[in-house]
């Protein structure tokens, strides 16, 4: 590989960000000041293309210093990083929290994502940008679904600098968003995690039993309310046990496509080719989701546990954590998690004296939905654009870095805790025969306590929504998020089961149950809806990247008719729909029109 | 990539295609199955030179068992599968991509596309006048190259022939993302600013004609590319001793534009500069 760079020099601070992340340059070629030196060794080759996976950080280090990335600043990551400027362009271009074009050091992301339209977020964003126009030193963008949901309209405002600053809004209004982001230290501390956990201190929970109680900043805290039991008993039972364990159990994952946990721990383990690694999926993306967060931020050695013991258990020493960018306060909590476990021997070179070795390292998605699917996850870590590659080799033969991986989310990760502290035949028994254990749901919209709850499988959509307190004039729900599917108002008996909510024709996907009433338009929410895909798809395949523009082009000129006015549309979407399904790589331009089509099929859209 | 039968014979995979028996050789993709039946699939993002991308789509068949439909290009052939290529629902899907391809890229200079959306009863114009296009004006920028990504279907192979494929330049690479995104060099610049050593690998595997020689995209402009006329020649290079195979296309006597037979064992197609541009020589007559 010969490197071409251009002219652009970075200033002071950018190469600080960077040098900051890796270290001083060693040598003219990576950008230090030319010395005698020099001429005499040669750096570069498999050493430094093996620092591929910093690139990622590089760009989060730059973007949170100085707010943007300079093609100076980018020229001089590549260099320090031996990658070729073109596809370090071509990362950086794909996220949407970076930005390659100058821009105000402070950004304030402001979420029009259903929850938030519903609770009025394009007249908060109409105020915000008359408050905060051109020259304020703020640029507002609309953002997809922050994760907030329970609390909407939210917004996030990002101040760069060093250290680069955070605030949330939310519920927001015009005053407190704009405060935000003009003064973020001094805008007022976010409700605790707990706050979003409307159920706190029921003694019936499992995975949201100490979110509330616990100080999550405490390990000693973690381990008086049970913590580390179930890494102890896996020990006990060495990683075949475990494995067994988890099998028996029933678990599937959490995250939508409900793959038996235990065979995929099983397939992962058994794969000759090493190192093995874990990956935990914590780019909780879909609209309406927020579980990931509230566990994160409320219990976090939970998931620090429960990561060893998907590495004990598979044969890995490495476990990444992919957080999803806009989660500033997981991030923190997690960060200092890990650092105790570290310091106190409960992750590094010899885990809990039992000469098992495992480390976590964090990875901070930049905005982009696609890289909660598994394999663009991995090609997110390991510094290339999120495209999902195709499938086979399936990730637990060849997933991150070429090796056997396996990879769950935070909520499949969080329920072999209990696995191992009740046993396998208590678990089991939880919830029914084809879906066991509890379940945890976000619950928004039209209720009067929104909030993460936790059943176990099997309560209906209607025991779910009265305990959230849903409003008078419910008319339609959305199970699942945008990937997932409405249903009517009538239909609250149907059981909150995987085998239940397929024999209902409609999903339960990561858990989102998000109730609307009649103030906002249907063709509304169905053309954000659309507008989300058009803007998430990674662009590799035609059926989804030209499909999504042209279902959103139809619902556009439909979202004013109904009936004959709309026949011709809806024939239209439903044949590029099928295509998507049929002919995308990935889940998102699978899926892509299900919400849209089921809103046509069950709630009589447009008609 | 160019297959040269080297050591044992590979084992033969047996498996239904449309009904008949069909033997391959293992490692096989459904796609060579179907081109040794004398089946034609539609296919853009394929390339005889490089992995599948299986970006396109357009290739699709339907495989007993499996959810969503496969690649052809891609998918390897197993025992025992059973693979229909021409249902409803595959072609289905193939006169969609068709169509959104259509209705969003000039397709104008990519060979087969037309007998295809005819045979697919593909309508592209029924998006709509207002349907999102690509709109990108030509970037003439260097005296060998034009690069008009108003014909680009993003199918990648010439980011994987500069990549690590076969060129190992790394000039070229996606940006942006979904409707957006775009062959670039980075920071989007012209051509001279970037890693480009103008080899024209890429411009040898652009299956659309968005990479083309400047000598084409010029003579297409004045209306006097005339493919019909053209006459074509394989010799050997002469600028060094590797000895690639070089195709000149003669047009009026003059060399229109240089391309590399992939079925070489040795070069697969590639070349570099001198034998892709350095022609000029050959036909100054003075
Ligand atoms: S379906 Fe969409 S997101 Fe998935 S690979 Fe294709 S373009 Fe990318
Ligand atoms: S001419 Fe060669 S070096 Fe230049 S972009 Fe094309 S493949 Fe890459
Ligand atoms: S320029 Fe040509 S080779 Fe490159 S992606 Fe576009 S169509 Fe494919
Ligand atoms: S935070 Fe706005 S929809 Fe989730
Ligand atoms: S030719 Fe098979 S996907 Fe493009």
């Amino acid at each position: 590989m010969d490197l071409h760079f251009g002219d652009s020099k970075p200033t002071d601070d950018e190469r600080a960000a960077v040098d900051a992340l890796l270290g001083p340059p060693e040598s003219s070629w990576e950008g230090a000041d030319r010395s005698d030196a020099d001429l005499r060794w040669a750096r570069g080759g498999r050493a430094a293309r093996d620092r591929r996976d910093l690139l990622l950080p590089g760009l989060h280090a730059l973007n949170d210093r100085i707010g943007w990335i300079s093609e100076g600043a980018l020229d001089y990551l590549c260099r320090r990083l031996t990658v070729p400027p073109a596809e370090a362009y071509g990362v950086a271009t794909f996220y949407a929290l970076f930005s390659v074009r100058p821009r105000p050091a402070t950004v304030l992301h402001v979420c029009t994502d259903l929850a938030c339209a519903a609770a009025g977020a394009s007249e908060l964003c109409a105020g915000i940008e008359g408050r905060l126009g051109p020259g304020s030193g703020v640029s507002v963008q609309r953002s997809p679904c922050l994760g907030l949901c329970e609390r909407a309209p939210a917004a996030l405002a990002v101040k760069a600098g060093d250290p680069v600053r955070t605030a949330v809004s939310a519920p927001a209004t015009v005053e407190q968003a704009v405060l935000a982001a003009s003064a973020p230290d001094s805008a007022p501390e976010e409700p605790a995690a707990v706050m979003a956990v409307p159920q706190a201190g029921d003694p019936s929970l499992t995975l949201l039993r100490r979110v509330g109680v616990v100080d999550p900043a405490s390990l000693d805290d973690y381990r008086a309310h049970g913590g580390y039991t179930a890494l102890r008993r896996a020990f006990e039972l060495g990683p075949a046990g475990v494995i067994r364990e988890v099998t028996d159990s029933g678990l599937v994952g959490r995250g939508g496509a409900a793959f038996p946990t235990g065979r995929k721990w099983q397939a992962t383990a058994s794969q000759p080719d090493h190192p093995h690694y874990v990956v935990c999926n914590a780019d909780e993306s879909e609209p309406g989701t927020f579980k990931d967060r509230v566990l994160m931020e409320g219990d976090p050695y939970a998931l620090v546990e429960a990561m060893t013991i998907a590495g004990y258990a598979t044969g890995a020493h490495r476990g990444y954590l992919y957080l999803r960018g806009e989660y500033p306060r997981a991030l923190r909590r997690l960060e200092h998690a890990i650092a105790q476990a570290r310091a106190r021997g409960f992750l590094g070179d010899d885990v809990l004296g039992q000469g098992y070795a495992f480390d976590i390292e964090i990875r901070r998605g930049a905005g982009a939905y696609i890289c909660g699917e598994e394999t663009a996850l991995f090609n997110s870590i390991e510094g290339y654009r999120g495209e999902p590659r195709s499938k086979p080799p399936f990730p637990v033969e060849k997933g991150l870095f070429g090796k056997p991986t396996v990879e769950n989310n935070v909520e499949t990760l969080v329920n072999v805790l209990p696995v191992l502290t009740m046993g396998a035949p208590a678990y089991a028994a939880v919830g029914t025969a084809g879906s066991t254990g509890p379940k945890l749901y976000c619950v928004s919209g039209s209720v009067d306590r929104p909030g993460v709850y936790e059943l176990p499988f099997g309560a209906t959509l209607g025991e779910l929504l009265e305990l959230a307190g849903v409003r008078d004039g419910l008319r339609a729900v959305l199970l699942g998020g945008a990937a997932g599917g409405f249903v009517r108002a009538d239909e609250m008996d149907i059981p909150l089961t995987f085998e239940g909510t397929r024999a209902a024709g409609t999903t339960l996907g990561s858990g989102v149950v998000m109730a609307f009433d009649g103030t906002v338009p249907l063709p509304r929410l169905l053309l954000r809806i659309a507008e989300f895909f058009r803007d998430e798809s990674c662009g590799q395949c035609v059926p989804c990247r030209v499909g999504t523009v042209r279902q959103e082009e139809a619902l556009h000129r439909i979202a004013e008719r109904t009936g004959a006015a709309a026949a011709d549309d809806i024939a239209l979407l439903r044949e590029v729909g099928r295509a998507m399904r049929d002919a995308s790589i990935c889940g998102l331009g699978q899926t892509a029109w299900n919400a849209v089509e089921s809103a046509i099929d069950r709630l009589g859209a447009y008609a | 990539m160019t297959a040269i039968p080297l050591g044992v014979p590979r084992r033969l995979v047996e498996f239904t295609l449309d009904g008949q028996e069909a033997r391959v050789p293992e490692g096989s993709t459904i796609l060579d199955a179907c081109r040794a039946a004398g089946k034609d699939i539609p296919t853009l993002c394929e390339g005889d030179t490089l992995r599948p991308k299986n970006a396109c789509r357009v290739c699709v068949v339907e495989v007993e068992g499996s959810r969503t439909l496969v690649p052809a290009c891609s998918r390897k052939a197993e025992p025992g599968m059973e693979v229909s290529t021409g249902t409803e629902r595959a072609r289905h899907s193939r006169k969609i991509v068709l169509e959104l391809l259509a209705s969003s890229v000039d397709l104008s200079t990519t060979p087969r596309v037309a007998g295809w959306l005819k045979e697919y009863e593909a309508k592209p114009d029924r998006f709509g006048p207002d349907a999102a296009r690509l709109n990108e004006e030509p970037k003439v920028d260097n005296e060998l190259y034009v690069r008009d990504y108003d014909k680009c279907i993003l199918c990648y192979k010439c980011v994987d022939a500069c990549g690590d494929q076969w060129q190992n330049t790394f000039a070229i690479s996606v940006a942006g993302r979904g409707f957006d995104a775009r062959i670039a060099v980075e920071h989007d610049a012209p051509l001279t600013d970037s890693a480009c050593v103008y080899c024209g690998n890429c411009i040898e595997v652009c299956p659309t004609g968005a990479l083309s020689f400047k000598s084409e995209f010029d003579m297409r402009a004045a209306g006097t590319w005339d493919e019909s006329a053209q006459t074509e020649t394989t010799t050997v290079c002469a600028y060094c001793g590797v000895g690639c195979n070089l195709t000149l296309h003669v047009q009026d006597n003059e060399i229109v534009k240089v391309t590399s037979p992939h079925d070489n064992p040795v070069t697969h197609g590639n070349l570099c500069i001198k034998g892709r541009f350095g022609y000029q020589h050959v036909q100054n007559r003075d």
